[in-house]
């Protein structure tokens, strides 16, 4: 194991350690917050009686919902607006300031227009992901060198082949950092709108409780949901480490 | 003297090429080459040397189909060339072109698979090619994982897999150091002479012009120009201990003699600083 | 030919703009007047609005907490970026940390922070102060990490003493990607002030949109949501001017 991952570990150990005894020693209350173990131990719990599968499920679903129609219309977009040069020139100061905009705003617009239903916040997360993928296809069709495609030329190959065997493989390294921040936003703007106003889901959950003063339901829910986005941060990472670091100049 | 007499049969004919690049946002168009007059013998080893910016590379994209010339016409075995590579063209990049999503081995495939090789002979031929250019141990690297060297002779090899009869190497050695560019060349000639391809080779270093060609042709300032072609007489199995040769410095001072105008000229309009 | 340099982002500004309106104007007669006001009867509700008394004592408020936040945010941030830029292993100890918290529904934390510090300004500076933070530690960390060390070279041949070197080579060499890393945090720090008081806040901007939705006022919901757009815009655009200003010389 390589020395900082070593010491990372022991920092994190260290905090939650720390958090533990605190909470222990009741220096930290018991309605402020409630130790890690019983946060681990809730959290065993929910996922055994199966009270809140119907949120997960919910959530998760919501969250592949936006981000699948990001994923392909931001890359359709992208595509189109590579294609499209005087299009994309009009467009681009909004893709550059576009993150600057709290989209969460449009939140209250988007419930009056689409109802206190799963779709408001299916929006949120597609309208927060869906600009990472747009941007990161463009900067992906733009750092193909020349000499890829002039190599194809070499190698007579059409249109339809240079795309497929030559542009997207090289394109490929960007998109995937596009998808990557696309998987983390759909998920941040579906549980931010779960959690300000919805009815059902993880965030709908950990908001109930917090307005119930169930630290006990609370803690647990807020360990899993952080968990869950770390867990799947971090498969994405591994992956990237492994697979696409290799064809990225040292 | 712009027109040189070919020594046996003529490969590829350049004539009368220019190119004039249209001038973008309201400026001047810049003349950047010709016009030129090449002929390539089958199976010779000819150079282009010229100050940066003099229009070399312009000219190898114009002869590998790359570029449409202005003015002018050029033919590679018998048959115009116009608008595509022409079957039997290979060329080297400067740049680093080995896709960095492929292995070196794929990358070595990745032309005979597209030309629809059958499975057996392009393993048989990539496993040869791997052989040759010493990169037996690192067929299953990725491009990035391998030295500047190492790419070039991967971008050689996949080049020499599909066995062409032209050979067009634009600054192949440009990045790699002078030790490295000596062994290069070696290699270089010992696939020419194997392979009995035709070979025009783009460079700015005076001395791997002289070393490596049986014809040195020297550029103008832009808009280039032949202003000679250098004879070198060297015998077809020669290599880099020609370095001990003082015939090499002879013919590396007559090149020099004839471009020190002219890289001045370009040093002081601005073209070498590209 | 400087005319038309000068002409053709303002050209483009004015087609999108126009698009925008344009696709606007096209919801509404969709939708209808339940939904959303249409942009021109929006822009007088916005100007009534700027001119009404009860508007300002919650743009006061929210501009505080975004204030207090920013300042926070942005004093934290550096000093913990530039630290872990120049310490390498207690940078790669914290980076994969830093890139998780980044990717994290960070409105989960919003209850732990409402039971520390109780409903009002600072829960807001604090919420808005994490999400400002990471992204100013990422870059500024980044920005030291990545001075070409010839530069430091240069500096010791040239004999320079620890404040020369700090003002006149470290500075001005990491302050691009320093810049732009105070660019995203800003907008981060608008964004989680915004979120948090949308969920838990009797004022400020957020709460106005929430109140508003709960009586279904859309005159109010439009007008805000138009005004903070526009505000947010005209603040990243100028940023953004900058940015590429300081980028340039790079």
């Amino acid at each position: 194991m390589k020395r900082s991952t070593r010491i990372r570990l022991w920092v994190i150990a260290g905090l939650v350690g720390g958090l533990e005894v605190l909470c222990r020693t009741e220096v930290i209350g018991r309605f402020t917050m409630i130790p890690p173990s019983e946060m681990i131990l809730g959290l065993v719990r929910i996922v055994r009686q199966g009270d809140m599968n119907a949120d997960i499920v919910a959530t998760l679903g919501n969250v592949a919902v936006a981000l699948v129609s990001a994923i392909v219309v931001g890359f359709l977009v992208g595509a189109l607006l590579f294609v499209l040069p005087r299009v994309r020139r009009v467009i681009d100061p909004l893709l550059a300031t576009y993150y600057a905009i709290p989209i969460f705003v449009f939140y209250p617009l988007l419930i009056v227009l689409l109802g206190l239903n799963r779709f408001p916040q299916i929006a949120i997360g597609f309208m927060l992901a869906v600009v990472a993928m747009i941007v990161n296809t463009l900067n992906g069709f733009d750092r193909v060198p020349q000499s890829l495609l002039k190599t194809a030329r070499v190698y007579r190959m059409g249109r339809v082949r240079t795309t497929f065997l030559v542009i997207l493989p090289c394109a490929m390294l960007y998109i995937f950092t596009g998808l990557k921040l696309a998987v983390a936003y759909s998920f941040i703007g579906v549980i931010a709108a779960e959690f300000i106003l919805s009815g059902e889901g993880l965030g709908y959950e950990i908001s109930f409780a917090y307005n119930n003063f169930e630290n006990a339901t609370m803690y647990p829910l807020i360990v899993l949901v952080i968990g869950l986005s770390a867990l799947i941060n971090m498969v994405l990472y591994a992956w990237e480490k492994k697979y696409l670091q290799r064809q990225t100049e040292r | 003297m712009s027109t040189v007499q070919a020594k046996t049969t003529p490969h590829a004919v350049v004539t009368g090429v220019t190119r004039v690049f249209p001038g973008a946002g309201g400026r001047a168009p810049v003349h950047a080459l010709g016009p030129v007059d090449l002929v390539l013998a089958r199976g010779e080893f000819v150079s282009v040397v010229g100050p940066s910016g003099c229009g070399k590379s312009t000219l190898l994209e114009i002869l590998a189909g790359l570029q449409p010339p202005s003015q002018g016409t050029l033919v590679f075995e018998d048959r115009p060339v116009c608008g595509q590579v022409p079957d039997g063209v290979g060329v080297v990049f400067q740049e680093n072109a080995a896709f960095p999503w492929l292995t070196v081995r794929e990358n070595i495939a990745f032309g005979l698979r597209r030309a629809g090789v059958d499975g057996a002979e392009v393993a048989r031929r990539v496993e040869h090619a791997l052989g040759l250019m010493g990169l037996a141990d690192f067929a299953r690297s990725y491009p990035a994982q391998l030295s500047g060297g190492m790419r070039q002779r991967v971008c050689i090899a996949r080049t020499l897999v599909m066995q062409p009869r032209l050979v067009l190497l634009d600054e192949p050695f440009g990045a790699l150091d002078q030790q490295t560019r000596l062994l290069m060349g070696d290699e270089l000639l010992r696939l020419w002479r194997e392979t009995g391809a035709t070979v025009l080779l783009i460079t700015h270093a005076l001395d791997e012009a002289a070393l490596l060609s049986d014809r040195v042709a020297v550029m103008s300032a832009r808009p280039g120009r032949f202003l000679d072609m250098v004879e070198t007489g060297w015998p077809a199995d020669r290599d880099s201990r020609l370095v001990e040769d003082p015939r090499l410095g002879a013919i590396s001072a007559r090149l020099w003699s004839r471009l020190r105008e002219e890289s001045l000229k370009a040093m002081s309009t601005g073209e070498a600083a590209r | 030919m400087v005319t038309r340099s000068l002409l053709r982002p303002l050209l483009d500004a004015i087609v999108l703009v126009a698009v925008v309106t344009l696709a606007w104007q096209g919801l509404y007669e969709y939708a209808g007047d339940v939904a959303l006001t249409p942009p021109l009867e929006t822009v007088s509700l916005a100007l009534d609005l700027l001119g009404s008394a009860r508007f300002w004592p919650h743009v006061r408020e929210t501009g505080l907490a975004v204030a207090q936040g920013l300042a926070i945010a942005v004093l934290g941030g550096l000093s913990i970026g530039l630290t872990l830029g120049i310490h390498r292993l207690s940078g790669e100890v914290a980076e994969p940390i830093l890139v998780a918290l980044y990717s994290i529904p960070k409105i989960t934390l919003y209850p732990v922070i409402l039971l520390i510090f109780g409903i009002g300004m600072p829960a807001k500076v604090a919420f808005g102060a994490i999400h400002g933070i990471i992204p100013i530690i990422i870059f500024s960390m980044n920005a030291m990490r990545n001075i070409h060390p010839v530069y430091l070279k240069t500096a010791r041949v040239m004999r320079l003493g620890p404040l020369p070197l700090a003002t006149r080579v470290l500075l001005p060499a990491a302050l691009p990607e320093v810049f732009t890393g105070l660019r995203v945090g800003f907008a981060l720090t608008l964004v989680g002030t915004l979120m948090g008081e949308m969920f838990g806040s009797q004022r400020g901007i957020g709460f106005m949109l929430m109140r508003a939705m709960g009586s279904h006022d859309m005159a109010t919901i439009m007008s805000v949501t138009l005004l903070l757009v526009l505000f947010a815009t005209l603040v990243s655009v100028a940023l953004l001017v900058v940015d590429r200003r300081l980028h340039r010389f790079g």
